[in-house]
């Protein structure tokens, strides 16, 4: 039985379709515990958005973690051979802290890994996933790609040092250029720097559209590289026809530092946070000892949880209103009937200010009576 | 179609000024003048729509989406460090965050630093930076008095003029950063209403010349 539209809440309906997407082009449910071992978390810590992990002791004294994310405890299981790809999709609860709480949230998350001999189809692919993906939820939507390595390569044309280079990776993250103005007027950057990166985070365009720009920067053969992935995702994305919802975005860095190509942020218009979330991650795969490919990305679901809701008027059609000496057939009976029609029906002793309904039903010896329609 | 840009405006002199700049720049709205309770300023030909909020809650309204751009204190941007774009210094507003103590007072670095402040976070990563322990005292207004009654060491604070401070005896010791009014965009209206905000934003830069 499929369940009727109104029933699903849109978080409840994206979960469905998005399983729907990603089953289609081949990729197979994962599952995954609830609790995973702190010390996992404790060697990764820089994967993570926050480095709050929700804590308890197992019942043999180990230390467990809830879940604050899935792509490290789905990698970790992962065997790597010559040639094979693994594409996986979940849909688990997280745990993590949220800065508007000031506490633990549960959200609830659906994302995509693609590991093993990853390449450039298969990539383009994931981005393509990305996009239907919020494509699914709505129809004004964007993803914003960036490269780390254009990010990097231009931070390494000068001697930027660590703090400094966290500081510009601030600016570029806030579209910041007045800051970036004051850093080459201090002599910590260059002027040609400083235009550049300026000019980049100026720049809000489709893909396909700022690839020439990107191209005017390219120096060396990690930027060449990162170029050409780019513009092969572009091109690929055009054959999907997908292309004008791609857009080219500097301001999209790592909130960590694991991510090292490409790297998306999706946006629904109405949402005012990012619902999609993702990029490519070989540097965590290498770090965990396996030598091969990774890119993948999370859907936040619970950001879905305002959107699309439609103001209910009535929490119910019908208000059935009986009495103590009513049989119950009687009002079996006629409950049914209703509801063959199509009408939801709530039955009670009195009517009270608490149910919005449209239609106001009695039911007594003498038959049904009509005490009240509003519409 | 023209979509409505929503603006959030720091209640104040600083907002009064940011206002004159906005209509200067061809986005006013007349009704803003009108001496009246209403919270909502509207000029649908031109698209934007004004709200006054407390200065430092309009992060909290540009962070969330219920403002697309609104104008901070790059002192409110610092301590809450919302994740907004930060598209223009305007310039105006200047200021800086200081520390202040008693003229006399010098910090020997001997032990815990008692900071009085409006700012916690901004007053904590400076004296991080600084490798100092530190205790906080936060308080919400006439922080040049703690120093004086002994309730901290040193303040960490907004000084414009250093007026209030030498009137009371102090005196500003170290400035933390410079301070000024930014003009910010939620990162999603931005992208979505980006040929609106691009056109306010370049319309203010060119207003000022920046």
């Amino acid at each position: 039985m499929t369940p009727s539209k109104d029933v699903l809440r849109s978080d409840e309906r994206a979960i469905y379709a998005l399983r729907e997407l990603y089953r289609k082009f081949g990729y197979s449910q994962y599952r995954v515990g609830k609790f995973e071992e702190y010390d996992l978390y404790a060697r990764n810590k820089s994967f993570l958005v926050s480095e709050n992990v929700l804590t308890f002791t197992d019942t043999n004294g180990k230390l467990m973690a809830l879940k604050p994310d899935v792509t490290l405890s789905i990698v970790k299981n992962i065997s790597f051979e010559e040639g094979v790809t693994h594409k996986l999709y979940y849909n688990e609860n997280v745990y993590r802290t949220s800065a508007e709480s000031h506490g633990f949230k549960e959200i609830m998350q659906t994302g995509l890994e693609c590991v093993g001999d990853v390449d450039i189809f298969a990539e383009s692919e994931v981005v393509m996933l990305a996009l239907r993906s919020l494509e699914s939820i709505s129809n004004d939507y964007i993803l914003d790609i960036s490269h780390m390595g254009i990010v990097e390569g231009l931070l390494d044309s000068e001697d930027t040092q660590g703090a400094d280079r966290d500081d510009i990776l601030g600016y570029v993250k806030s579209k910041n250029t007045a800051a970036m103005k004051k850093l080459a007027a201090s002599g910590r950057i260059s002027e040609k720097l400083c235009d550049t990166l300026c000019k980049m985070t100026q720049m809000y365009t489709t893909l396909a559209q700022s690839l020439s720009i990107i191209e005017e920067f390219v120096t060396d053969g990690k930027m060449r590289a990162a170029y050409d992935e780019l513009r092969h995702i572009s091109d690929t994305m055009s054959i999907y026809g997908l292309s004008d919802k791609l857009y080219f975005d500097f301001s999209v860095v790592n909130d960590c530092n694991y991510y090292d190509g490409v790297i998306f942020k999706g946006f629904i218009n109405g949402i005012p946070d990012s619902v999609l979330s993702g990029g490519r991650y070989d540097r965590l795969l290498l770090k965990m000892g396996k030598k091969c490919g990774a890119i993948g990305f999370a859907v936040y679901l619970d950001a879905l949880e305002r959107f699309g809701k439609e103001q209910i008027e009535y929490d119910t059609d019908v208000l059935l209103i009986y009495d103590t000496d009513t049989e119950s057939k009687s009002i079996i009976d006629t409950v049914k009937l209703l509801s063959d029609s199509g009408k939801t029906v709530k039955t009670a002793r009195r009517a009270d200010e608490f149910v919005r309904y449209r239609q106001l039903l009695k039911i007594g010896k003498g038959g049904i009576e009509i005490l009240e329609t509003n519409d | 179609m023209k979509q409505m840009i929503n603006i959030a405006l720091p209640k104040g002199r600083l907002g009064e000024k940011v206002y004159s700049i906005l209509e200067a720049s061809g986005f006013e709205c007349p009704s803003i003048r009108e001496q009246n309770r209403k919270l909502i300023f509207e000029n649908e030909e031109k698209g934007v729509r004004y709200f006054w909020v407390k200065p430092s809650d309009v992060v909290i309204y540009v962070e969330r989406g219920a403002a697309d751009i609104g104008i901070a204190g790059k002192d409110i941007i610092l301590e809450y460090s919302p994740d907004i774009y930060e598209l223009a210094d305007l310039g105006i507003g200047k200021c800086r965050m200081a520390v202040a103590a008693k003229k006399d007072f010098c910090d020997r670095r001997d032990g815990v630093l008692r900071v009085a402040t409006k700012f916690p976070n901004i007053a904590r990563n400076y004296y991080n930076s600084q490798s100092r322990d530190i205790d906080i005292i936060k308080l919400n207004g006439s922080i040049e008095i703690a120093p004086i009654l002994g309730l901290s060491d040193v303040i960490v604070d907004i000084v414009e003029t250093g007026k209030t401070l030498y009137e009371n005896n102090l005196e500003p010791k170290q400035d933390i950063v410079d301070i000024s009014a930014i003009l910010i965009a939620n990162k999603v209206s931005y992208k979505f209403k980006n040929a609106e905000i691009n056109g306010i934003c370049e319309a203010v830069r060119k207003n000022l010349n920046l």
